[in-house]
């Protein structure tokens, strides 16, 4: 049951949208709809993937941050130049906690920052000859490094430096894979094109370089595709499609390696967890090397077990037999964390407004504890993530496209949802109007909430969020009501 | 024309336009035999598109240039 019935929801639209010049009212009433679960395709009713309108404070970020800070980044032994000026790099540096194991500048790289710091010379001279010499240097200082990859920011499509042949000259140079990302910031919308781009540049420069080359093969070999292991996500995935009998031959990309994408094509099903990202690789490969590709949904015990089951049958009974030994060993693990957690949160609201898949991924785990998810929306999705959005949803709950700071606090005002999961830019915003928030892109510094491991750290989370004693406090005491009886008392 | 790709899903062929993002079932297309194959093909979001019939893939999904006559971008 939603709070709203569509004709409030409506009205509600309506009234936060009353405050835009005509033409950015027309706008924005396009990437806002209610949802109605009867609906096949959301065309009609929500337009994603257009440009933000200038004035209203969008959440999204750009290309750059698609490629360098979502795909490749989390490569462990790929060193990632940022090639352009020094901020793009640095503000983003390990911000999305990609875990991973290794000696971070010894053997792994993610979280460093590799930048060639434009200066006003290389802009006006061009900036070739430095990002030669920054790949030799790399080469002297961390030889074991597997391949390097230049990631451009804005100014190097803007003066137009020839990336491409200095990085085939540097690759014949020090003898490992040097892939030339066109990423600049400005190209398409948001950082989805920056996704895109850097899954061709995998495609041009990396997934077919071992093709032919001997591989011990076992029929069970799957690969984890998008995810990118925040907080440790993808070992919570990865043991349980271990347990039930797969060999994960690679992950993609967090605490993935070189040799691990190069080993992809030997796989006999690719698991895709975050769809926007990563469906553009699967695709090839299903085209390229007849590999098929599955979505999943590891977000809570009700998802896991349907998609452990979705992806054993794949296979043959042995890892059907494996899927449901490990959904019964952990159904009384899980029951034990609902009969927890369930009663302090049952019937809460929730808001969402994340990136690509979890407005739409996290929604189960949250009925797994009771709570209703009344609004969602997604920073750059397209319409097919909507598509797949309108199912997971209650009718009559609000989905809202690229949403702009204003309409969000506006939204929350009027349905007064108990918590709020989105990013740090909306974080303290809420924490001012006194709603509990919880980070849904880097678990708030908590983690994982992959798994069945991670769903008992997601309840716990939610948990302590939302029955946090904090919240009572936010009236000063002159302004709280005092009954009759305490004043006597203190008399 | 833009590159799209065919494949099969649960239920018949599925358009795919990597640059649009755009995945519609196909519910028509004009040829599907062995020997001639393409021609128009109609999505249920009611995008029409045609390709240069050909003989058939020997294997799907299957990438192919088409061009676009009437409907949804
Ligand atoms: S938009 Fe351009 S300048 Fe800004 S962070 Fe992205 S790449 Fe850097």
């Amino acid at each position: 049951m939603a709070a709203l019935t569509r004709e409030e929801t409506q009205a509600l639209i309506q009234e936060v949208l009353e405050v835009y010049p005509e033409k950015a009212r027309k706008d924005r009433a396009k990437h806002i709809m209610i949802n109605d679960k009867t609906l096949e395709s959301s065309k009609k009713c929500i337009t994603s993937n257009r440009k933000s309108l200038p004035g209203v404070m969008t959440m999204r970020g750009c290309a750059y941050a698609g490629s360098k800070g979502v795909v490749w980044g989390p490569i462990k032994d790929v060193i990632s130049i940022s090639h352009g000026p020094i901020g793009c790099g640095q503000y983003s540096r390990a911000g999305r906690r990609n875990y991973y194991v290794g000696t971070t500048g010894v053997d792994t790289f993610s979280e460093m920052n590799f930048t060639s710091d434009f200066q006003e010379k290389d802009i006006v001279f061009g900036g070739d000859k430095k990002l030669a010499k920054l790949i030799e240097e790399i080469e002297m200082l961390f030889p074991l490094n597997k391949g390097i990859t230049v990631q451009s920011e804005c100014p190097i499509g803007l003066i137009g430096d020839d990336i491409e042949a200095v990085a085939k000259k540097m690759s014949a140079q020090i003898g490992k894979p040097v892939v030339p990302v066109r990423c600049e910031g400005f190209r398409g919308v948001s950082q989805s094109l920056g996704h895109h781009i850097a899954n061709d540049s995998i495609r041009d420069w990396i997934i077919s370089n071992r093709d032919g080359q001997a591989f011990e093969k076992t029929p069970y070999d799957v690969a984890i595709l998008g995810d990118y292991n925040i907080g440790g996500d993808a070992w919570a995935s990865r043991i349980l499609l271990e347990e039930m009998g797969l060999r994960v031959v690679a992950q993609w990309s967090g605490d993935g390696t070189l040799a691990e994408l190069e080993n992809t094509p030997n796989v006999k099903l690719n698991l895709l967890h975050c769809y926007r990202s990563m469906n553009y690789i699967a695709r090839h490969m299903e085209e390229k090397y007849g590999i098929p590709w599955i979505e999943y949904n590891f977000f809570g015990p009700t998802k896991i077990a349907e998609s452990l089951r979705k992806i054993a049958s794949f296979f043959d009974d042995r890892i059907k037999e494996g899927a449901e030994r490990v959904i019964e060993k952990y159904t009384p693990v899980m029951n034990a964390v609902i009969a927890k957690y369930k009663p302090r949160l049952q019937g809460k609201k929730v808001m969402l407004y994340v990136g690509g898949l979890r407005p739409r991924h996290v929604v189960g785990a949250y009925e797994d504890l009771g709570m209703e998810v009344i609004g969602t929306g997604y920073e750059f999705a397209h319409n097919d993530d909507y598509d797949r959005t309108i199912k997971e949803m209650g009718d009559a709950t609000l989905i809202y496209d690229d949403a702009t700071g204003y309409e969000l606090e506006e939204f929350v005002k009027a349905l007064k949802p108990d918590l709020i999961g989105s990013g740090i830019k909306e974080k303290y915003v809420f924490h001012k109007m006194g709603v509990p928030f919880r980070q849904m892109h880097s678990w708030d510094y908590s983690g994982p909430y992959h798994g069945y491991d991670g769903f008992a750290i997601f309840a716990r989370d939610m948990d302590m969020a939302l029955n946090n004693p904090c919240w009572k406090m936010l009236t000063p005491p002159w302004l709280r009501q005092t009954d009759a009886s305490e004043l006597k008392k203190a008399a | 024309m833009a590159n799209i790709m065919i494949r099969k899903g649960s239920e018949g062929y599925v358009f795919y336009m990597p640059k649009r993002d755009i995945e519609d079932p196909i519910v028509f297309l004009e040829f599907d035999s062995p020997e001639k194959w393409g021609g128009e093909i109609r999505l249920k979001n009611g995008g029409v598109y045609y390709i240069e019939p050909q003989p058939a893939p020997t294997r799907l999904p299957f990438s192919v240039r088409a061009r676009r006559i009437d409907g949804v971008e």
